[in-house]
């Protein structure tokens, strides 16, 4: 058997000059230019895929139901615009109060006081276990159930009189009642983000003299917001379809109900249902975005595999190692 | 004489039915280093980690630089303490761990300026700087921009040990901390330890590795089931065991 080593030359004399690492000139082996192997399996499923988008697509230009034309008069109707802008400033409050509250929820839940945690269960039990569009319907029924609101000491005398009617317009009672029903959902995406972080995190912040908030601020919630942000995504996307759900209460400023009504109009339903469907698509598609970039900010450390500038750095180091050798 | 570091009287420590510690009493001086050496079990961790108070001890007393752990003693009786004075207590003892326990979404110089900025206020400033001569003292200025599963195992538990030494403890725990090491790598570990030791850090070790407690050690201490077997200076301990299990356990690491 023999061993070659690098840079010290099988032959005294042919080889090249003492100090000259493995990687310099000469020495190392061509790189490999193989000939790429060939897929024939993905050019047939390009071609059935493309052929069965463009029948599609033919099918829907040419099917008079669609009503194309009446789609393009609608879809940058200022009264649609207005109506997508209030189904995404729904889903964007009720999303952040859901989130606010789903992480105390989940804090509490994990807490070792008892009496949060069984407030935090009973909670969840009670939002999670009924359906979304009754509890629009009670949120609906509010100002009938409570007419009023009193603040001060229970039996005995009241500071504040508040007209229930007066203080929640239907718009609020949507966003509340949206917000309620996710915080039991969002809790327990941050539950189980929480309890995937390494106990030994912990453990090491405490050591370091790190107060429970510091350790959960600094050290366990960024961790955790890799586990937290592809469900909450979710979560975001199916709201902003949950919204269409409020004319329960009923709120029918929404996008859904706007084109619906709009339909009356139109005496044709399928270029507005298209034209909701778009702006929902849009929206999807900008908040996909925004999760993408999310993700990879929360993924900081996660691999061991290096960025293109740390690569680049250890590259250069290398090389210069290599210079100062042949010097 | 000053008082001890850390005086430990009568120790015990249950986990429900199961008792870990059943009476463990010794102390260290300021500058010592205590080797803590014995079967897995027999409550060396344990020992470690209630000094730190991550397990709080359930009966005798144990004292840090004079002051009571995990608990304050007012009219006779022993009160627990809230977890800000415990935070307090901790910060002023170092503690390093077997799986080095590193903050995986910091840089290497983030993981060590981290406490330092949240816990004793520091400027970002002071306590980068501080951070890199940390780094630097444990050979790893390069490294600074690491995210620790970018370093191999014993350029983790160096960055490990900054991380505990930006605190300026009184005190460090090292409990395992070439364990989870492949066998090339201890060394290095070992020597960042050593050069600890003769600056006059007060360390506590609980370790395997017997070469490192005959050099480095000021007292050896041999525990199992939860009670210390012997003690003495390592060179003795190790050439001349009294006990039976410590014998039977040397015969086998050695």
């Amino acid at each position: 058997m023999t061993v070659s080593h690098p840079g010290t030359g099988s032959e005294a004399g042919t080889g090249p000059e003492p100090g000259t690492g493995p990687g310099a000139a000469g020495n190392a082996p061509e790189l490999i230019q193989a000939v790429p192997l060939r897929r024939p399996g993905r050019w047939i499923a390009a071609a059935v895929v493309i052929l069965l988008l463009f029948l599609f697509l033919y099918g829907a230009a040419t099917n008079s139901a669609y009503d194309w034309s009446t789609y393009g008069h609608y879809l940058f109707d200022q009264r649609v615009s207005k109506a997508a802008m209030v189904s995404l400033s729904l889903t964007v409050l009720a999303m952040f109060g859901g989130i606010v509250l789903g992480v105390v929820l989940a804090v509490m839940r994990l807490s070792p006081n008892p009496i949060l945690r069984w407030v935090s269960f009973g909670w969840l039990w009670l939002f999670r276990g009924t359906p979304v569009y009754v509890q629009l319907v009670f949120w609906g029924l509010l100002a009938a159930i409570y007419k009023h609101i009193d603040l001060g000491i229970p039996f005995v005398h009241q500071f504040v009189h508040i007209n229930t009617a007066d203080l929640f317009t239907a718009y609020w009672l949507a966003v509340l009642g949206l917000a309620l029903n996710e915080s039991a959902y969002m809790a327990e995406i941050v539950r189980a983000g929480l309890t995937s972080v390494d106990e030994g995190q912990d453990e090491a912040a405490r050591a370091l003299g790190m107060s429970w908030g510091q350790t959960m601020r600094r050290i366990v919630l960024p961790q955790a917001m890799r586990v937290i942000i592809p469900p909450t995504g979710n979560e975001l996307i199916s709201m902003l379809k949950t919204t269409s759900l409020v004319t329960a209460i009923p709120l029918t400023t929404e996008l859904y109900s706007r084109t619906r009504d709009l339909s009356v109009e139109t005496f044709n339903p399928i270029p507005m249902l298209l034209v909701a469907s778009t702006w929902y698509l849009f929206f999807t598609s900008v908040l996909m975005v925004g999760q993408f970039y999310l993700e990879r900010y929360f993924a900081r450390g996660a691999s061991r595999k290096m960025s293109g500038r740390q690569l680049q750095a250890l590259a250069e180091a290398q090389s210069t190692g290599n210079q100062k050798g042949l010097v | 004489m000053s008082q001890p570091m850390v005086r430990s009287e009568q120790v015990c420590k249950n986990f429900g039915a199961l008792r870990v510690l059943k009476g463990i009493s010794l102390s260290v001086e300021p500058g010592e280093v205590m080797c803590l050496v014995g079967p897995s079990g027999s409550g060396k961790s344990t020992f470690l980690r209630c000094i730190n108070h991550l397990e709080q001890v359930t009966a005798g007393r144990l004292w840090v630089d004079g002051e009571l752990v995990g608990y304050s003693e007012r009219g006779g009786k022993l009160h627990e303490m809230p977890a800000k004075d415990a935070a307090r207590q901790r910060r002023d003892i170092g503690m390093v761990f077997q799986k080095f326990n590193l903050f995986p979404h910091l840089t290497a110089l983030e993981n060590i300026s981290e406490a330092p900025i949240r816990v004793k206020k520091q400027k970002k400033a002071t306590a980068t700087t501080r951070a890199r001569e940390l780094l630097e003292q444990v050979g790893l200025s390069d490294k600074a921009k690491a995210y620790p599963a970018q370093l191999s195992g014993g350029q983790q538990q160096r960055v490990a040990i900054a991380r505990a030494l930006a605190m300026d403890p009184k005190l460090m725990l090292f409990d395992e901390p070439t364990s989870a090491l492949d066998p090339e790598l201890v060394g290095e570990v070992l020597d960042v330890m050593k050069q600890l030791a003769s600056g006059g850090m007060t360390m506590i070790v609980v370790t395997h590795e017997m070469g490192f407690a005959r050099e480095v050690a000021d007292e050896l201490v041999f525990m199992d089931g939860g009670v210390v077997v012997e003690s003495g200076k390592p060179r003795e301990l190790l050439a001349n065991p009294q006990h039976e299990r410590t014998k039977a356990f040397l015969s086998k690491v050695l």
